[in-house]
This record gives structure tokens, sequence and C-alpha cells, in this order.
């Protein structure tokens, strides 16, 4: 059970949070513009690294807010986040 | 015509020297999101007599109201049965963008109180209640058994869970089940 | 058999019974110090050799001595309290779960504090008083009824006390301080990420739970867990009457009982002399000391002890039939025993540091694996890390104590006092020998409990297997019920043997939880029965329950499924409310429909975005319904939008989807969009919603609502209305999901029950539950997410292209919608089947094949059956099913193979009844 830090409420049980996966990987802008192998690649392709990965999280359990934070996946400790927008 | 009912009006509260576990229906809630640094979120305050607080997990007491800080955009006012609190609130907000909801039946509260609330509560709650870290004034949204609760802390060991409606009948039994322990006659309710 | 209790010991008197035979311990016992005060030698047979088993060790780590109690079906007799009339049956190797629900009750709670100190042995309590010391909140947990560790086995001295005393005294101090919590009898059994760590409590019989499951968090842990003697592989090393000496000394000095009469002491080390000593002093007779070094130890007094010290040999065997009878030296010699006691040294428990994350370091001198570095906040301290000496013990303990409390943001004052213990002789280094080597290694057992030895591990060695995990596989070495704390690290040590490697190389296998055997029902706790898991309700149940109706799961609410009469069975009651539906008028309990206030200026583009359709054109006082999509396409969820204002929405969804709509809403706003000016906010519990559907629905309505405007052109299809419904402030929406002329009764959940009584009232509405609901809608070919579809199906696949927009630029799904793949010919389209036996109801979930023969398998099949019910309105069965390429096989004739029959169904569009929606305006 990590103890996963929400910006807003504190650390918090892990089983109070939803994965969101990996970060930075905005909507496109113009999703009509891509060819079907570059929306494919938005859509289902994802980094899967062992060490840091930034990735999203959501507290749902708690203030609902969405947050970023890098996590190392060999150990799962948590080295930074930030706040989502 | 049938009086209203609260989702626990047919729980038998519990009432012992150490423990005491019962309803406070029929609360006025409003969902309020706003801008914390907007002018309308100042004039809300000024409204309800507290400004809205912006610390993580604190909620502030005005004469007739709390205001529980949810997320850095959102707080659930409350007030007595039958007070409009969402119109003083539209009043203060006039034409700012602010969310103001009526959430009244959302959710029920159960005052939980007693030398043994803390202990009670422990079986369900991930968090530290420890007098020091989670003492009057605090609330935080998390996990109380298996049920979503807002859970704000009071004096003299006094808690209130706020919890969704249709989890109440299931966080009553939890509750009552848990408190076994801590009754001088022990078991309220055989499984 | 004779007693062998030392003369003069006291204690309650307890009886029990062991295979059915009668014996009385005392208090204080465990079932295996009283077996062996009542003489008992063979405890079990082995499970797969069959051959007798004794008492080998003195707590968690024995492998042999397994019974069966009352409640627990597999347990360590080194581990059982004694108390009167327990009846215990010893089992081979494995136990059998009861057929008997355990009715006791378990329980669990969290914990929180700023040091946990696990083991209450002389470092524990070092530890745990100097965190206390500093204010920290301190937990203190140890598995063993009474505190001390191993202090009452050793029989040792701590300022100027008994060492049993001393710990007694320690505990009591600690835990009349308000900020510590003591738990004994409480087994930590896992340790995870961010001092998360588990522990079980055995509260007994008479306590409100009789297991309690603790879930501590820690700020920072100390690991005073101890360390397990070591034994070694020779032949016959599994004979009753061979024992761990360290065990044997365990037995004299904490129970008053003597496992022998004579014993031989097989060691590597100076340990077992004092062990030797304490058994010489309790009355046993020690016939030899058999030292694997040269030299001996430099510590043994013959004063002490009277008895033949031989160095440099090794035991290669006993004698006797069933039990030890003789021991057998390497020099050729036999020496007459009844008891051998056997010491390879200590290997400290690092079980949890592993489980922790802690790398494990060799260390030569401990002859085992010791605590290297570790991620996490976690002190090692005492025998757990190679402290041997009570008096490292102490010191090391309260300075890991104090080490943490300061890591924890606490103040130390100076060093930590420790108390004063006798003075240690000096030590000879031990010689570490894990296995006695000989021709034949078929009675070298490595693991007792497993049936596992020497030879089994030769023998996956030979066959190419170079990793301790492999071989533990392959052996089944280390998997037993004692979690493998005396076979692990000697299997280890024979398969470094074997491949002519250092042990270091090979490392350990990996430690999990849990550390000791937890049962299921203590897992579980609570969370079983009615409590199992949430149970949602509506504020209309009472009146469903009163009514006998039975309930549908949709998720954790309880629908009423329908509402039978007397002498009806389901089928019947289906019917006539279905009828009542179409051909009068019914009422349904739609409160769980989730609902979302969405508000702000921006609500209109931001739906536009979420739904497939256009939803910012939406008049207000207007209703529509939406389909939303996931970025990938497929359908997500589906319900109505009411326009409450030009700035405010009430969305509908699913009643199973409610909090992943809002979610997903949220996820948008705040990740992608946060420039929109939107705050959504659920209100699903804070409506109660009576629809009320049927022909005469309209007339209901007037009659509850005397001021409302019913009529069709004043209160058209698809729009709503505030209005005071039997007396109550309500919003009536004329939405309809049967097709018939329908209305949905929104009102504060604190009057549903009113408003549903005051329906049921009139006296002419019949109450219909999911079921009739699901045949309705079915019958119109309206789908329901998540049963009709399953997250591969496209709103064009159901038939829906009028839901998604054309004209917006985009909306989440739309480029999905744009690929190849969406459009090929061979989709899967839902369609409606009709069994050519119209009394033949297919099972939801048959596959749907092209030819009443199947060919060899792989069998194509073109879909499935994904809604099915009896329908009065048709006269006749009827079917849902998503079938490839579906839209383009109307009318032919296709099959459903169900056993050995190929049921013959004709292709129909999904909409069955009333195609032209002649009905919906009643």
């Amino acid at each position: 059970m990590l103890l996963i830090p929400c910006p807003w409420c504190g650390p918090r049980d892990e089983s109070e949070f939803h994965y969101g996966g990996q970060a930075h990987v905005a909507y496109p802008a113009d999703p009509s513009a891509l060819s079907d192998e570059e929306w494919a690649r938005y859509l289902f392709f994802r980094d899967n690294p062992k060490g840091r990965f930034a990735e999203r999280w959501n507290h749902t359990a708690g203030c609902r807010r969405w947050f970023n934070a890098v996590r190392d996946t060999a150990t799962n400790e948590i080295q930074a986040r930030e706040v989502t927008a | 015509m049938a009086e209203r009912l609260s989702p626990l009006a047919r729980f038998t509260p519990v009432t012992t020297d150490d423990l005491r576990i019962a309803e406070v229906p029929f609360l006025t809630q409003v969902n309020l999101r706003v801008d914390p640094k907007s002018g309308a979120a100042a004039d809300i305050g000024l409204a309800l007599g507290a400004p809205l607080p912006t610390g993580p997990g604190t909620y502030a007491s005005a004469t007739g109201y709390d205001v529980l800080w949810l997320g850095p955009d959102e707080w659930l006012v409350v007030g007595a049965q039958g007070h409009d609190v969402e119109g003083v609130i539209r009043a203060a907000a006039g034409d700012a963008h602010v969310g103001v909801t009526d959430v009244s039946a959302q959710r029920t509260v159960v005052a939980v109180d007693g030398r043994r609330s803390r202990d009670l509560l422990a079986h369900g709650c991930a968090l530290d209640l420890h007098p020091r870290v989670f003492g009057p004034g605090r609330c935080a949204q998390t996990m109380l058994a298996r049920a979503q609760v807002v859970l704000t802390a009071r004096e003299s060991d006094e808690f209130r869970v706020f919890v969704r409606s249709s989890f109440a009948g299931y966080l009553a039994a939890w509750l009552l089940d848990a408190a076994v322990e801590y009754l001088p006659d022990g078991p309220v309710t055989s499984r | 058999m004779t007693a062998r209790r030392i003369p003069g010991w006291q204690g309650e008197p307890l009886r029990f019974r062991f295979d059915g035979h009668e014996y009385e311990g005392l208090r204080g016992d465990t079932l295996a110090s009283a077996l062996l005060a009542g003489g008992v030698r063979t405890v079990a047979q082995s499970p797969s050799l069959d051959r007798p088993r004794g008492i080998y060790a003195a707590w968690t780590e024995e492998p042999n001595a397994l019974v069966r109690t009352g409640v627990e079906p597999m347990v360590q007799a080194t581990v059982v309290e004694l108390a009167d009339g327990l009846d215990a049956t010893s089992l081979t190797g494995r136990g059998r779960l009861s057929d008997e629900p355990d009715t006791g009750r378990y329980d669990a709670v969290h914990a929180h504090c700023d040091v946990l100190v696990v083991g209450a042995g002389p470092a524990g309590l070092a530890a745990a008083t100097a965190a206390a010391s500093t204010g920290a909140r301190v937990i203190v947990a140890d598995d063993r009824p009474v505190a001390g560790g191993s202090l009452p086995d050793t029989a040792e001295t701590v300022g100027g006390l008994p060492g049993a005393r001393w710990a007694a005294e320690t505990l009591a101090a600690l835990e009349s301080r308000p900020d510590v919590r003591v738990l004994t009898r409480t087994s930590v059994f896992g340790h995870y990420d961010d001092n998360y760590v588990m522990a079980v409590e055995r509260r007994g019989e008479g306590a409100a739970s009789r297991e309690r499951v603790w879930r501590i968090r820690a700020r920072h842990v100390v690991l005073a867990t101890g360390a397990v003697e070591r034994p070694i592989a020779f032949a016959g090393n599994d004979r009753p009457g061979v024992m761990l000496a360290g065990s044997a000394r365990a037995y004299a000095n904490r129970y008053g009982v003597l496992p022998g009469s004579r014993a031989v002491v097989f060691t590597t080390n100076d340990g077992a002399y004092a062990a030797a000593a304490d058994l010489s002093a309790a009355g046993v007779e020690i016939a030899a000391i058999v030292d694997v070094r040269q030299a001996g130890g430099a510590a043994w007094d013959h004063e002490v002890v009277p008895g033949e010290v031989i160095t440099g040999q090794v035991v290669t065997g006993v004698g006797g039939e069933r039990e030890v009878a003789s021991v057998i030296l390497s020099g050729g010699r036999e020496i007459e025993a009844d008891l051998l006691l056997v010491s390879g040294g200590w290997n400290p428990l690092v079980n949890l540091f592993s489980q922790a994350g802690g790398e494990l370091r060799y260390d030569a001198a401990v002859g085992s694996f010791v605590p290297g570095p570790v991620r996490q906040a976690v002190e090692v301290a005492g025998a757990a890390r190679g402290v041997f000496t009570l008096a490292g013990c102490l010191e090391d303990g309260a300075q890991a104590g104090a080490r943490a409390a300061r890591a924890a943001g606490f103040h130390v004052e100076g060093s930590p006092q420790t108390p004063r213990t006798p003075e240690e002789g000096p030590v000879t280094p031990a010689e570490h020998l894990w296995l006695v080597e000989a021709a034949d290694y078929g009675t070298h057992f490595v693991d007792l409990q497993r049936d596992v030895t020497v030879a089994d591990v030769m023998k996956a060695t030979g066959a190419g297997l170079r990793s301790v995990e492999h071989v533990k596989r392959y052996t089944t070495a280390g998997t037993a019920h004692d979690q493998g704390k005396l076979s692990g690290l000697l299997t280890g040590a024979v398969v470094a043997h074997a491949l002519g490697v250092p042990i270091e190389e090979l490392g350990t296998t990996t430690f999990r939880a849990p550390y000791a055997p937890i049962a299921f029902s203590t897992l579980a706790g609570r969370d079983r029965g009615a409590l199992h898991d949430p149970v949602r309700t509506t504020s209309l149940h009472e009146w469903h329950a009163a009514y006998d109706a039975p309930f549908e799961n949709v998720g954790q609410w309880k629908r009423p499924w329908y509402y039978p009469r007397e002498g009806e069975d389901m089928e019947a009651a289906v019917l006539r409310e279905c009828r009542a539906v179409r051909e009068a008028v019914g009422a349904m309990d739609a409160s769980t429909l989730g609902k979302i206030d969405v508000q702000g200026p921006d609500a209109g583009v931001f739906l536009d975005r979420v739904y497939t359709n256009m939803m910012s054109t939406l008049k207000v006082g207007a209703i529509r319904y939406g389909v939303m999509c996931r970025a990938d396409g497929m359908v997500f969820d589906d319900g109505t939008v009411i326009r409450v204002a030009e700035d405010r929405f009430l969305v509908t969804t699913t009643t199973g989807n409610a909090a992943a709509v809002l979610d997903w809403m949220e996820e948008w706003l705040q990740t992608e969009w946060p420039e929109l000016r939107v705050f959504c906010t659920s209100v699903t519990e804070h409506w109660a919603t009576v629809a009320l559907a049927g022909p005469r629905s309209r007339e209901v309505l007037a009659g509850l609502a005397p001021d409302l405007a019913v009529d069709a052109a004043s209160f058209p299809f698809m729009t709503w209305r505030d209005a005071e419904v039997a007396g109550l402030a309500a919003r009536v929406c004329r939405i309809s999901f049967s097709g018939e002329l329908a209305y949905e009764i929104n009102v504060n959940a604190w009057d549903g029950l009113a408003l549903w009584e005051a329906v049921m009232a009139t006296g002419v509405v019949t109450p219909y539950g999911t079921e009739t609901m699901h045949v309705l809608r079915a019958e119109k070919g309206y789908p329901i997410v998540g049963q009709d579809t399953d997250g591969t199906v496209t709103p064009a696949d159901l038939g829906m292209d009028w839901v998604v927009s054309k004209k917006k630029a985009d909306f989440i799904g739309r480029r999905s919608h744009l690929r190849a793949d969406t459009s090929r010919p061979d989709r899967k389209h839902l369609v409606g089947l009709l069994p050519q036996d119209g009394a033949r109801l297919l099972p939801e979930g048959a596959h749907l094949v092209e030819t009443p023969t199947l060919p060899e398998p792989p069998v194509p099949t073109l879909g499935h059956v994904t809604s099915s019910y009896r329908s009065a309105a048709l006269g006749s069965t009827f079917a849902l099913a998503l079938v490839s390429g579906g839209r383009d096989r109307i009318g032919e004739v296709l099959y459903v193979p169900l056993g050995d029959e190929r049921v013959p169904v004709t292709v129909t569009s999904h909409v069955l009844y009333d195609p032209e929606g002649a009905r919906r305006d009643g």
C-alpha cells in the first residue's frame, strides 16, 4: 500500500487514488490532421520504463484533483509531483 | 401525505457513555465551486460570515454555517435544516462564474461521539485520527470502510461523517457492527 | 513414558487431549512443551515418506509438529498456547479445511505511529524505550504471549533481574505511557512500501474478535526480529529426538520441560555450550559435545558441565528404530543418547527486512545473510542483524530506537542508557557447516515439512538448475507452512555445495509475506456476509423490501427486479408488468440513474466535446438523448441531457457508470481543457426519480399535478417542467425508455417515498422492476451500455449513426470513427433475433453460427446474444445480439448451438416493437 502524496490532501493510501498512466500525453490539437498510425500512437502507445516515470494520478476518494508524479517503477519511490493545469 | 424521510430514519441511535452514534438528518448542504482568488469567493465568504478556508483538510465555522474544504476550488457549505444557503451564496456571487448546487439530500450526516469514537472509526478509516493530527477544525474526504465519506472532527471526541445517502444504510450497519467491542451490552446486530 | 517436568516447576494444571489421549500440562505451556512434558516424542508422520517426526524447535520455525485444533485446520504445536480442554490432532504435513463455516469474529484496525518496533526481545525493548522517551508515538509488536524474546529461553539476567522479569517490567513501563501501544501475541506478517506493516493479533476466544489485523503506517520501523538456529543436514537428521540446541534450552528454561534424559550436542559454535550447561543444570545428562572445530569451544567450563568434548568430528547418523537411541560419529563411535541437540549457528531473521526492500549481504563471520542497505526508513537491531550478545543487543536496540525517533523528528537527549548484563567470556569463532558429506544423501533432510532431502536437491542441480529460486520450485523446499524458516538457507547452502560455488554468490530466495501463516477468515475480517460489499439503496428501498420484491444487483445498487403477486413466478410477474405498461400505466424506481449538475458559461461547449451529438443547441426546457465515447471511439455511456438554464445542464448517466462519467468529465476539464469555465457536481442521490410509463401515464400525472398542463402540445416529448406533484416540488421530464408515453418525476430524495406512495395511492399504477424495464427497452431496440455493448462497440454498430454529429469539428471518439476499421462491413451490428420456436428463450452469451451443422473446430462464430427475454407484446421470445454484418443479414436464418441442438433464429431489425414510434404520445 503506497503512501501517495496528494499535492492538496497530503500523503494518503494508494487505494484512494486512480492511476492515469503516462503523463504529458496531450490530446492532439487537431485529431483529424493525424494519420491513422499517428492517432493509434496517441491512443495506444505508452512508455513502460524501469526507473523514473512521469505519470498521472487522480485522488478519486479525496479532493478528486489530478496531478503528475515522477515514480521510480523499480522502487515505487515518488520523487516529484506537480499539480495539473 | 407521508413525512420526509432521512436515509437513516429507521436507525436506532447508540447512546452509551463511551460511544454515541446518531444521524443528524436534513441539514442543508450546498456544493460550492469557485476560484478561491476571485472576488466572488471573498464576497461569498463575507456573506457566510467566514472566509472560505483555503487550507486543505480544514473547515471554517461561522454563525449558522460550517464551510468544509473539499478541493482547491470546492467547498461544502453546511447549514441548518431549511436554511436557504444556496440563496445566500447566489446573492453574494452575483453574475460571477460559480458552481452552486443544492446537495442537501445527496449525503446524510452521522455523528460519532464519545471516548471510543476514534477507536471505532479506526476500524475502517486509514487516516491518522490522533488528536494532534486530526483535531477540531480538520476535515477530510476519505474512505470509511468501503464508503466514501467526508469526515470532520469537532470538539471533545466528536466526529461527523458525511456519507452518500445510498451508502448510509451500509455504513450505519458497519458502524453498529464495529461498535460491538465498545458497547457494554455487546452485539447490537448479529451477522 | 515418564514425566519430564523439572522438579519443583509450578503452574496451574490444565487438561488437554492429543490424538485422543488425555494429558496434563501447565498454564504457560505451549502444546509442544506440554507434549514433551508428557513424554511424547513422536508427534507426526512425514507427508510423503511416512517417517516418524518429533518436535524439532520451540517457536514459529517448527517444521514437524503440525496439529489441527478446534478452529485451526493447521497450526504448529509450538505456538499453540495450552488451554484447558484443548483437543488437538496430529497432521501429516498438511491440514484440511473444515466443512463448517468459521463463525468466529475477526476484525481489522488502522494504526499510526512514529516508530514501530517489531520484536520485544532485548533489542526491541531497548529500542522502544529509547524511542518512547523522546515523546514519539511508539507501537511495539511481538508475536509471543510474554515479552523478552529469547530471554526466557536463555534465563540470562538484565540489570540484576531475571531476563523475563526485566522484560515484563520494561514492557509494563512502556505500556503505561500514553502514546505507546503494546501488542503481544501479534505477528507482523507483511512489511510493504512506505512502511505499511500488517500484523495479526491473536486475541483469543473471549475477546470481541478472535483475531485482529493491524494495518500500521509507521514513519520509522525498527526490526528487532531476532534469529533462528540453523540446522545441519546429516543422515537421519529428521529422527524424533533430534532437536535444535537452543530450542531444547528454551524448553528447559521457559517451560521447565526436559526434552530427553541423555543428550549428545552437535555444534559448530559456542552457543550450544550454554544450552548444554543449562540443560545439564536442569537435569539432562550431557553425554558428549561433538564440536566440528578442531580446537573446540574456548568457553567450555568442565566445572559447570561434566561431559566429554569431542572436537574435530561430526555426527554421521543416528541409531534407533523410530526415535533417537544413539548417535554415530565420524570417528566411528556410537554414543547412547535419546536426544541429539544440533546447532549450526544462527540465521538473523531478515524476512521482514527483505520484504521491505532491504538488500541482504552474506556475512562470513555469522555464516548467514544479514541486512545491507535499505531505501525505506527502517532500522535493524540486535540478533536480526547478527549481534548475538545480550549486551550488544541492548546497546544496538537503544541506538536504533534513538535513531528512529530522531529521524521521525523527535529530540534525543544524550545517548540512551542500557541496563547492565553479566560479563560474557571470549568467543571462539564458529566453523560453518551445513552438510555432513556422505555417499548417500537419502535421509539428509533440508526441509522436514516437505520431506525434501539433499538427494532431492542434488537431483535438481544434476538436472541443470542453477538458481535457488528454481531449486525451490523444483524440490518444493521452503514452500511449506513454516515458510522455510529453517530450510531456506540450508537449501541454498546445499545448492552452493553441489555447484561448488560460494554461498554468497547464490543469494537467497525471495522473502514474501506472510511471514507467519494467516487464515483467510482473519484477512476477510468483517467484510463478509451483509458487510461484504456496500449495498446501495434508494430512498424508496423500504417500500420495495416491504413488498418482498426480489432485488437485482446493479453494481452495488439493489434494484427491485419484479414485484410478484401471490402465486406468481418471475416469468408471470414480468409478463404482467410488461402488459400493464404497454396497455395501462406502470411505475419504476429510477433513482439509481447517475445525475451530474453541469454549470458554467462554457457548459454547452464542454458537452459538445464529450457527447457525440450536439448539446449546445439544446433549448432551455428541452431534453436530448446523448452518447459518450472513449477516445477509441467505443461507446462508454449514454443518457439524457436536460438544459436547466443557459449555463446549466443536468446530465444523467447509466446506473453503473455514474462515478466513472463524473471522473471522465473532471479528467478532461482538469487535464485538457482547464480554460473551460465549467463545474460538474454529482447530484445522483439528491434526487429520487419515479418513472411513470404507459398510455395512461398522462392521466395519472394530471391527477397528481393538477396545475401542470400535461397535454401533448403543452408538454411535448423531450421537454421538462418544474411542477408540484403530489404536493411536492418536482421536476418532470417527458422521456421514455419503453417507447410508451412516459414521464420521469424527480423530487428531493427525502420526499421520494412520499411521491411513490402517492403514485401507488392512485390505485391504477402497477409497480414494475428492472426486468420489465429491460424487456420493454429491448423490444424497442434500446441498448444497455455494458450489456449490449462491451467496449468494442461504436454508435454505428448499434445502428445509432443519428446520434453522431456530422457538423462538429471534434468530439471525444470522432477521430477513431474515421478509422477504416470502424467502418468495416463485417463489424458486429446490434440486431434482433426471433427464435423460430417462439417459446424458446435463448441464453444470453450464446454464440451464433451460419449453418445448422457445425464444421470442424475452430468453429467460426458470427457473434453472440446480448439480451434475451419473453415478450408479451410480441407473443414470443426475442433477443438482441451483436452479429457480424448483422444489418445485412436481416431476414436470414442463423443458428444458436446449445448442447447438441442448433436452434434456428431469424435475424430482424433491433427495433422489434412499434418501429414507427406511434406510441410515445399516448
